[in-house]
C-alpha cells in the first residue's frame, strides 16, 4: 500500500532523541543496528543502505556530523568500524560523539581490546552492553563501572549455570 | 576462531558464524543459511522436547540470520517460551529476540506481556531490568496498555533498586512517546521531579530524560523543576573535576547530565525567582569562564565533553535570548572556534551562529566575524562545513553588508557543490531582493545568477524577477536593456532566454530607440535563440513575438511569415501549432485596437508574500527559515514588497505558480491566473471568440483546465458529498487501511483499527502538488440523526497543520466511540486554498456499523437455534442480487472476515453456502447478527441474508453487504 511509503520520515522521528545507531565495517558490512525508533524492515534496509554509502564516502579529515534527510548524523570511526548515530536536529553533536566512545569503552573494557571479530561472534552481548549503557535512544547509565558491573553479574549467573550444568 | 568468548559460549552458534564468514559468495552463504534454517526448524518440530540450552542457541541463530538482512518467520513461539525459563541468559536471548523481532502476532503479544509481567513482580532486579529493556525497545501501543499504569509505580517505590529506577524511568518515556494519552502520571508528578535530587547520578541521568519530555508537554505541571534542575546543575557545574566520581569523564564532571540539565531548562523561560535566577546566570558564567581555561588533558574526549556543554549553554543562553552580557560573550566565543583547528567545532561555531545572528542583542557582534566567514566559504575542505558559512552569511546579512555578501556567494557559486547550489540560487535571490536599494542592482544580479547557475534556478526565481521587473516602473528599461545584451552572449541558458523573451515582450519598446537595439535587431536576436529551446520556452516565445507584432507594427510581416512557415503551424507540438495559429490569426483578423487591448502590457502583481522565499522555507521546513525571516522582515519593514499584507496568503504564489502543473507556462498562462479581474479574464474570453469563427480551436491550453478546481463550489460552506462519496465509502466496509480518496491535488489514506465500540482512525493527507496548501482545515460531522449516534472525538496528537507543503504529508487521528447502531455515514470536510482558489470537499467518512463487530465462534446447532429465535419477520433482512465481483470462495472469505463477524465453517448443511455471527458492540447495547449468503453460481446471483436482534440493524447490514458481493 502506498501509504507507508509515502509517509515522511520526519513526522515519525520528531518525537525521539537518538534515532538509532548502526555499527558497520569499512566494506559495508553491518556489524550491530538499533533503532529507537518504529520503522519497517524495509524502511531499515533502505536507510542503513543509503547510510553506509554516504559515510564510507567521506574523507577522513572531514567533520563528524553530516545533515542527512531531516537527521543530523554523527559519526566516528574506530580502526574498521563505524560507529554512527542518527539524532534529531536540536541535539548536540558533541555530546552524541561521546557517547559513541563511551560505547567503544565499554566494549573494550569488556572484552579486553575489542575488535570487530568480537562483536561479530559475541553480538548477543553487544547488544546487552548497549542496552544497559543507552535506552530508548536516552542515556541510561553513564558510569562505566556501573555498566560493566551489570553486565558482569549477568555473567557471573550464567557462569555459575555452566559450571553446574558440567558436573 | 573468535578472540574471545566470554561467559558461556554457544559452540554451536560460534562454528555457525565462521562458516558463514567463510563464504566465498552471496549464494554459499545463502546456501548455508537455508541448511541451518532447515535444521532449526527440524529441530523446534521434532519429537524430542529441545532443553533450555539447545533452544537458546538456536534462537540466537536465528537473531544472528536476521541481522545478517534474511527474512525469518518462526522461531518466535520458541523465544517466547525462553521468557519464562528461570535461567538468566535463556531469558536474556529470549528478550533480546522478541526486542529485535518483534511481531505483531496478538496471539504472541499476550504470551509476551504476560512474562513481561511475572519478571515485573519476580522481585529479582536483574530479571526486572531485562523485562523493562523489553518494553522500552519494543513501545508498542499493546505494551503501554499492559503496563504503563504499572511502571510509574515501580519508578517511584522507596524500596526499588536503582538500576531498576533507572530503566523504569526510561521505559516510562519510551511508553509516553508511543501512546501519551496511556501515560497518567497525575499523582505521581511530584515524585517524579524529585528524582532530580536523586543520590545516585545514574537515576538522575535517567529520570532527567522523562522529566524533560514530559516538561515539553505540560510545562506547567512540571515547573517546580526549574529550581531543582538549576540547583543540581550548580552543584555539577561548581564541583571539582574528581568529585563526582566515575560519572566525571575525562576530567569533565556529569558531561550528560549537565547537557540534560541544560536542555530541560530550554523548556521553560528564565526563572522568575530572582535568586534562582542569579544562580543560574552563575552557573552559565562559569561554563564560559571553563571554556578559556587551559584545558585539563590533550584527549579530545576532554574537550568534546566540555564543549558539548557550553554549546548548551550556549542554546540556552539564545533560548532565553534576554542577557546581551552572555549573548555577546556567547558570540566572542563562538568567534574563537571559527577558526578553531578541530573541523568538528568549526561547523558546530558556525551553526551555533546561525542562530546568534537573529537575536538583535548579538547580530552586531556576529557580523564582526563576516571575513572570517567568507574565509570560509572559500578555503573549507567539507562541503558540509561550507554549507554552515553559507547559512550564516544568509542569516548574518542585512543592508549594510549586503553587497558584500550576495558577490561572495556568487562567486561562490561558481564552484559550489552541486548538491547545495539550488537552495544557494534561491538565497541570493532573496537576499538580492531584500536588500536591493536600487533594482538595476537587483536585475544584474538575478541575471548573473542566470548566467553562473542556470540550471538551478527554479522557476520561482525567474518567476520573481519577471513580477518585480512588472511591478516597478522604474527598473523595466534598465531590464530590458540588460537582458538585451545578456542575450547576446553566443550561448545563453535557456532560463535567460525565458527572461528575455517576456521583458522584451512587454518592454523591449523601451529601448527601441536605440538602432542597435531596434525592433526588428530585438525580434532577430531572441529568434536566434528558438531552435535551441524547449517547447515551454518556445512557447513562450511565440507569445513574445504576437506581443511584439502589437509593440512595433513595423516587425509584424516578419513574425507573421514566421508563424506562417511549417515548422510553427505544422508543429507536431499540439500547443505550439495552435498558438502559432492562433496568433497568426489573431494578427491578420483583429483590428489595432483590439490587438491593442489583448496584448495590453501586464497589470502589475499583487504582492504578498515572496515566491522564492516559500521555496526556500519548503526546502528547508518552515521553522530553518521564518525566524531570521521575521525578524529581518520586522527590521526592514520589507521594501519590494510595499509593506504589504505579509500573511500566509498564497495569492502571489499562484500567481507565480499557476502556470507550474501546465507544462506550457507563459505570459498568457501567468496572466490568466493574476486575480486581477478584468484584462486577464476578458483576454482569455476574447481568444476564444476570435477563434470561434474560425475552426474547432480547442480552449487555450493555458486557461487552466483542471477539472477538479473548477468544480469546486467557491463557497465557505461545506460542499455536498461527492457523488462518489458512497462508492469510496463501500470500498471500505470490509477493509480498514488504504486510499480514500485520490484527484490531482490531494491524496487521502485512512488507517484504522477497532476494538469493541471504539476505534480510532488516522487520516493521511498528502499534498501531491509542488505547491503548498494553505488555511487547510478538516472538519467531522455526522448529519442528522447521527449526531446522538456516534461520537467523533477530534483526539489529535498535533493539530492539523493550516499549511501542507508541496509533497508533504500530514497526519490526523479521530477516536470514535460507537454509542448506539447507526447507517449514515459522517462526513468529512476539507477546505484549503490551493494557488488562492478554495478547495472545498466533503467525503463519507469509511464508519460503517460492522467495524464494530465481535466475531463469535458457535457450532452448528447454537447457530440454527439462535437463527430460530431471530424469527421475527422485521428482525430478517434479505436481498437477492447479481453478482457485480468475483465468486471466488477464497475472494467471498476474504471479504466475509474483513466484514468482522466469525466465518463458521461446517453449519450450514450446503457447502457451499457462508455463514457467519458476530456481536455489534455498541456503548448502549449489543447486538447479535447472523448471516447467510447463498451463492449461484450458474445464475451468477447471491441471496443474502441477515437475522439480527436488532431490525433497524439488519436492514442496514443487508444494504451494505449488498455492494459488496
Amino acid at each position: 500500500m502506498s501509504l507507508t511509503t509515502h509517509f515522511p520520515l520526519c513526522f515519525l522521528f520528531s518525537l525521539f532523541q537518538m534515532q538509532f545507531m548502526l555499527l558497520f565495517s569499512r566494506q559495508g558490512k553491518l556489524r550491530l543496528q538499533k533503532w529507537y525508533v518504529p520503522l519497517s524492515d524495509k524502511e531499515k534496509k533502505k536507510i542503513t543502505r543509503e547510510l553506509v554509502q554516504t559515510v564510507l564516502a567521506r574523507k577522513p579529515k572531514m567533520c563528524s556530523f553530516l545533515e542527512w534527510r531531516d537527521l543530523k548524523i554523527v559519526y566516528k570511526r574506530y580502526a574498521s568500524l563505524y560507529f554512527c548515530c542518527a539524532i534529531e536536529d536540536q541535539d548536540n553533536e558533541l555530546i552524541t560523539l561521546e557517547i559513541i566512545h563511551r560505547y567503544v569503552e565499554l566494549l573494550d573494557k569488556y572484552f579486553g581490546s575489542v575488535c570487530e571479530l568480537d562483536i561479530i561472534f559475541n553480538f548477543e552481548k553487544a547488544y546487552f552492553i548497549l542496552d544497559e549503557f543507552l535506552l530508548g535512544g536516552e542515556a541510561q547509565e553513564t558510569s562505566k563501572k556501573n555498566v560493566l558491573k551489570a553486565i558482569e553479574q549477568a555473567d557471573l549467573l550464567q557462569e555459575v549455570r555452566h559450571r553446574m550444568k558440567s558436573k | 576462531m573468535p578472540a574471545v568468548s566470554k561467559g558461556d559460549g554457544m559452540r554451536g552458534l560460534a562454528v555457525f558464524i565462521s562458516d558463514i564468514r567463510n563464504c566465498k559468495s552471496k549464494e554459499a552463504e545463502i546456501k548455508r543459511i537455508n541448511k541451518e534454517l532447515a535444521n532449526i526448524r527440524s529441530k523446534f518440530k521434532g519429537d524430542k522436547a529441545l532443553d533450555g540450552y539447545s533452544k537458546k542457541k538456536y534462537v540466537c541463530k536465528l537473531l544472528f540470520i536476521f541481522l545478517l538482512g534474511h527474512d525469518i518467520d518462526f522461531g518466535h513461539m520458541e523465544a517466547v517460551n525462553l521468557l519464562s525459563s528461570n535461567k538468566y541468559t535463556e531469558k536474556q536471548i529470549g528478550y533480546l529476540f522478541i526486542s529485535v523481532l518483534v511481531n505483531s502476532n496478538s496471539e504472541l503479544i499476550r504470551l509476551i506481556n504476560n512474562a513481561i509481567k511475572n519478571d515485573l513482580s519476580s522481585r529479582n532486579p536483574t530479571f526486572m531490568c531485562l523485562a523493562l529493556h523489553c518494553i522500552a525497545n519494543v513501545g508498542s501501543r499493546e505494551m503501554a496498555e499492559a503496563f504503563a499504569s504499572e511502571i510509574p509505580r515501580i519508578l517511584v517505590a522507596g524500596d526499588t533498586m536503582d538500576s531498576v529506577k533507572q530503566s523504569a524511568a526510561l521505559c516510562l518515556l519510551r511508553l509516553y512517546k508511543t501512546s501519551p494519552d496511556l501515560v497518567l502520571m497525575g499523582e505521581w508528578t511530584s515524585r517524579v521531579v524529585h528524582l532530580l535530587n536523586d543520590q545516585h547520578m545514574g537515576v538522575v541521568t535517567a529520570a532527567i530524560s522523562l522529566i524533560t519530555c514530559l516538561s515539553q508537554k505540560n510545562p506547567d505541571e512540571f515547573k517546580t523543576c526549574v529550581s531543582l534542575a538549576v540547583s543540581r546543575l550548580s552543584r555539577i557545574v561548581s564541583s571539582a573535576s574528581t568529585d563526582l566520581q566515575d560519572y566525571t569523564y575525562y576530567f569533565v564532571p556529569a558531561p550528560w547530565l549537565s547537557c540534560k540539565l541544560l536542555r530541560l531548562l530550554q523548556c521553560y523561560p528564565p526563572p522568575e525567582d530572582g535568586a534562582v535566577k542569579g544562580r543560574l546566570v552563575e552557573c552559565l558564567e562559569t561554563i564560559l569562564n571553563k571554556a578559556q581555561e587551559p584545558p585539563k588533558s590533550k584527549k579530545v574526549q576532554h574537550s568534546n565533553a566540555k564543549n558539548a556543554i557550553l554549546f548548551e549553554a550556549i542554546s540556552l543562553i539564545i533560548h532565553y535570548d534576554s542577557e546581551p552580557n552572555l549573548l555577546v560573550r556567547a558570540c566572542n566565543q563562538l568567534g574563537q572556534f571559527l577558526q578553531h583547528r578541530e573541523t568538528n567545532l568549526r561547523y558546530l561555531a558556525l551553526e551555533s551562529m546561525c542562530t546568534l545572528a537573529s537575536s538583535e542583542f548579538s547580530h552586531e557582534a556576529v557580523k564582526t566575524h563576516i571575513e572570517t566567514v567568507i574565509n570560509a566559504l572559500k578555503t573549507e575542505r567539507d562541503v558540509s562545513v561550507r554549507q554552515r558559512a553559507a547559512d550564516l552569511l544568509y542569516a548574518m546579512c542585512d543592508r549594510s553588508n549586503a553587497k558584500q555578501i550576495v558577490a561572495e556567494m556568487l562567486s561562490y557559486l561558481e564552484t559550489a557543490d552541486y548538491s547545495i547550489r539550488e537552495e544557494m540560487v534561491l538565497k541570493v535571490a532573496i537576499l538580492a531582493e531584500k536588500y536591493a536599494v536600487d533594482y538595476s542592482w537587483y536585475v544584474d544580479t538575478i541575471l548573473n545568477l542566470i548566467r553562473i547557475a542556470g540550471d538551478y534556478v527554479s522557476e520561482e526565481v525567474w518567476y520573481r524577477v519577471i513580477q518585480i521587473v512588472i511591478n516597478r516602473d522604474d527598473v523595466q528599461g534598465y531590464a530590458a536593456k540588460t537582458v538585451f545584451e545578456a542575450l547576446q552572449a553566443p550561448a545563453c541558458h535557456e532560463n535567460m532566454v525565458k527572461v528575455g523573451g517576456y521583458i522584451l515582450g512587454e518592454f523591449g519598446n523601451l529601448i527601441a530607440g536605440d538602432p542597435r537595439s531596434s525592433p526588428l535587431v530585438q525580434f532577430n536576436l531572441l529568434h536566434s535563440k528558438f531552435h535551441l529551446c524547449s517547447v515551454p520556452t518556445r512557447a513562450l516565445l511565440l507569445s513574445a513575438y504576437i506581443k511584439f507584432i502589437n509593440l512595433f507594427p513595423e516587425t509584424k510581416a516578419t513574425i507573421q511569415e514566421v508563424l506562417r512557415c511549417d515548422s510553427q503551424i505544422r508543429n507536431s507540438d499540439v500547443e505550439l501549432q495552435q498558438r502559432a495559429v492562433e496568433y497568426l490569426k489573431l494578427s491578420s483578423i483583429a483590428s489595432t485596437d483590439v490587438l491593442a487591448t489583448v496584448l495590453e502590457e501586464m497589470p502589475p502583481f499583487p504582492e504578498r508574500e515572496s515566491s522564492i522565499l516559500a521555496k526556500l522555507k519548503k526546502k528547508k521546513g518552515p521553522g530553518a527559515v521564518s525566524v531570521t525571516e521575521l525578524e529581518d522582515n520586522k527590521r526592514e519593514g520589507g521594501e519590494l514588497n510595499g509593506g504589504g499584507d505579509r500573511g500566509p496568503d498564497t495569492a502571489a504564489m499562484a500567481a507565480s505558480n499557476a502556470s507550474t502543473p501546465s507544462p506550457s507556462a507563459d505570459l498568457l498562462g501567468i496572466r490568466s491566473a493574476a486575480p486581477v479581474g478584468a484584462p486577464p479574464a476578458s483576454t482569455g474570453s476574447l481568444l476564444v471568440d476570435v477563434f470561434s469563427e474560425a475552426g474547432p480551436a480547442a480552449p487555450s491550453a493555458a486557461v487552466n483546465d483542471d477539472g477538479f478546481l473548477s468544480s469546486a463550489p467557491p463557497s465557505e460552506d461545506p460542499a455536498p458529498p461527492l457523488s462518489e462519496a458512497d462508492e469510496l465509502l463501500n470500498k471500505f466496509v470490509c477493509k480498514n487501511n488504504g486510499v480514500l480518496f485520490e484527484n490531482q491535488l490531494l491524496q487521502i489514506g485512512i488507517k484504522s483499527e477497532y476494538r469493541q465500540n471504539l476505534g480510532r482512525m488516522y487520516l493521511f493527507y498528502g499534498n501531491k502538488t509542488s505547491v503548498q496548501f494553505a488555511s487547510f482545515t478538516t472538519t467531522v460531522s455526522c448529519p442528522g440523526d447521527l449526531q446522538s449516534h456516534i461520537l467523533f472525538l477530534n483526539v489529535q496528537t498535533k493539530p492539523v497543520e493550516p499549511l501542507v507543503e508541496g509533497g508533504a504529508q500530514i497526519q490526523q487521528v479521530l477516536n470514535i466511540e460507537c454509542l448506539t447502531d447507526f447507517s449514515d455515514a459522517p462526513l468529512l470536510n476539507i477546505k484549503f486554498r490551493y494557488g488562492g482558489a478554495l478547495q472545498n470537499l466533503t467525503l463519507k467518512l469509511p464508519v460503517t456499523i460492522n467495524k464494530f463487530f465481535q466475531p463469535t465462534e458457535m457450532s452448528s446447532h447454537d447457530f440454527f437455534q439462535r437463527w430460530k429465535q431471530l424469527s421475527q419477520p422485521q428482525q430478517e433482512a434479505q436481498k437477492i442480487f447479481k453478482a457485480n465481483h468475483s465468486m471466488d470462495t477464497e475472494v467471498l472469505k476474504a471479504k466475509l472476515l474483513g466484514l468482522g463477524t466469525a466465518l463458521l465453517d461446517n453449519v450450514d448443511p450446503n457447502p457451499e453456502n457462508y455463514v457467519c455471527a458476530g456481536v455489534i458492540q455498541t456503548k448502549s447495547q449489543q447486538v447479535g447478527c447472523l448471516l447467510r449468503l447463498e451463492p449461484n453460481a450458474q445464475a451468477q446471483m447471491y441471496r443474502l441474508t441477515l437475522r439480527c436482534s436488532k431490525d433497524s440493524v439488519s436492514r442496514r447490514l443487508c444494504e451494505l453487504l449488498a455492494q459488496q458481493f
